[in-house]
């Protein structure tokens, strides 16, 4: 196989704009958030979002959100076709403003918690998770 | 997919009352996300357990809204006060409308 | 100038700019909290220094994805040993029995994944685990057997293996099975498909490296049946022995097949001394 220069330059460009765009956010991300908020102003910190930095298999992502007095935490991926991916609500008993799943990410993107506090205030936090695509199918 | 539904459990025996306990929760469920295709390019239906709860004694521990975007084998994980002996009731909510639950009885000491 | 087709495929299996080259890891594993398994250890002799050391795949994983085995509750497989002790339990065939009837509980398994595949006098060949359920349904049970690499297979292995979890893997070598362990060494150093690749090009000369994105690992099979985070459930080893050799762009082997067979008891003689580790979790 052959590259021209011409074709080379177009491969390198091609790769720049994935690597800077994995997803396009998309509007619905923007509605869920609204939806669980109700349209109030959302605080960056007061959440923590824990997941890992590079996911071996997009299939099964573990990740744990976490905010102290919480009363509901959201988890969005905002580059899954759907964005949302779980609404913790936090009862009486619950021994903490805590929790862990295992999540579905489509490639590469940004994860998103977004927690009602104790006072009736929004926070967010946010998270990048790069997806890797295997080698070996199995 | 009421056949091969699995639930799975941690839950403590026993604990002192007013103490908080680590609850681990597994299930076995496909959950069909609604986004696939089967080898004849039709979109194989959604179906998905959409809410997970645990109560204790009646009182809500944690109640979950879920979407497709939870894995295969839906797995959670969260804290829970223990007030006094009760029964914790672990229930996950079916598309298709069954309903699985799984009791876990904690004494205290 | 003219590269060979391997040189440039090599080059490309084995390179991933940007990525730091990540050697097995020295993390423990401990199971539960108590069971501390043996994920590295000396090679046995039989492998005359092809390894300096015989690793888990345990270890080439990311901490997230081991983390799922350290915790029983974590472990998805286990959903599914509990549906292996329900089918132990379930009555099947014409001759009304399950597996308890004979064997009572499963724990009086204990061992078995340790030592298989073994020879079985009667039948004059080498068994796997898989071989000896189905000729127990079939000849017992008067039951149905169970496809090789199903999803009762799988569960059943997993109940099996549990049983032996944390014993070592002491495969026998010498005596009856000699010749299929032979057969089995071959395929394992035999270039298959249009890459034409042995499994010792990807799990004896380059465990550690990666290809593509994958870290490589020994493939051993000291961990199987394992549940895979890349299709939520848990695989077969003749499941994924078939997934490797199709990924070399070959026809495969049948699971069950007298040459599947050879190679699963070669290949678990590559990993006497490690733990068992059935049902692991790898991504």
């Amino acid at each position: 196989m052959e590259f021209s220069r011409r074709d080379t330059l177009a491969l390198g460009l091609g790769a720049a704009a994935m690597t800077v765009l994995p997803f396009r956010v998309n509007a619905a991300s923007e509605d869920a958030i609204a939806d669980f908020t109700g349209g109030a102003d959302v605080a960056e910190g007061g959440v923590t979002l824990t997941a890992p930095e590079i996911a071996e298999n997009g299939n099964t992502v573990p990740i744990s959100v976490s905010a102290e007095g919480a009363s509901a935490i959201m988890v969005l991926a905002m580059g899954n076709p759907t964005p949302d991916v779980a609404i913790f609500n936090f009862g009486e008993l619950a021994g903490s403003s805590s929790a862990s799943t295992r999540i579905r990410l489509a490639g590469t993107q940004e994860v998103v918690a977004v927690a009602k506090l104790a006072d009736g205030s929004f926070a967010r936090a946010s998270s990048e998770v790069k997806v890797t695509i295997g080698g070996c199918g199995g | 997919m009421a056949s091969g539904v699995r639930p799975r459990v941690k839950a403590p025996r026993s604990a002192e009352a007013g103490e908080v306990v680590t609850i681990k929760t597994l299930i076995s469920h496909k959950m069909e996300s609604g986004q696939r295709k089967d080898s004849d390019g039709n979109t194989i239906p959604r179906s998905i357990i959409h809410r997970f709860t645990c109560e204790f004694n009646g009182t809500s521990i944690i109640d979950v809204k879920m979407f497709p975007a939870i894995s295969t084998n839906p797995y959670f994980e969260f804290d829970a006060k223990i007030p006094e002996a009760g029964d914790m009731v672990f229930t996950w909510y079916d598309d298709d409308g069954d309903v699985y639950t799984t009791t876990k009885t904690v004494k205290v000491a | 100038m003219k590269i060979s087709a391997m040189t440039a495929i090599a080059a490309v299996l084995f390179s991933v700019p940007g990525l730091v080259s990540a050697d097995a890891d020295d993390d423990q594993l401990v199971i539960n909290g108590e069971i501390e398994m043996t994920t590295k250890t000396e090679p046995p002799a039989h492998l005359d220094g092809a390894l300096p050391e015989i690793i888990s795949g345990w270890h080439f994983r990311a901490d997230e994805t081991q983390a799922l085995q350290m915790d029983d509750f974590d472990n998805s497989g286990m959903i599914f040993v509990d549906e292996g002790r329900a089918q132990w339990n379930e009555v099947a065939g014409s001759e009304g029995k399950s597996c308890a009837s004979c064997h009572e509980d499963p724990s009086s398994m204990e061992g078995v994944r340790a030592t298989y595949p073994k020879w079985d006098e009667d039948a004059g060949e080498v068994q796997t685990v898989a071989m000896q359920i189905n000729d127990c349904r079939e000849n017992n049970m008067g039951a149905e057997p169970y496809g090789y690499t199903s999803t009762e297979m799988a569960n059943m292995e997993a109940l099996i293996a549990l049983q032996s979890r944390g014993m070592p893997v002491d495969v026998a070598i010498d005596g009856p099975v000699r010749e299929t362990w032979e057969e089995g060494k071959e395929i394992y150093y035999t270039r298959f498909g249009q890459l034409e690749l042995s499994c010792a090009n990807c799990h004896e000369q380059n465990y550690g490296n990666r290809i593509r994105s994958d870290h490589l690992s020994q493939g051993q099979i000291n961990g199987f049946p394992v549940y895979r985070m890349k299709n939520a459930k848990l695989n077969t080893v003749h499941a994924r022995f078939k997934g490797c050799v199709r990924d070399t762009r070959a026809e495969t082997f049948k699971p069950g097949s007298d040459e599947f067979v050879a190679l699963e008891l070669y290949v678990a003689s590559r990993g006497n001394g490690l733990s068992v580790e059935g049902p692991s979790v790898r991504n």
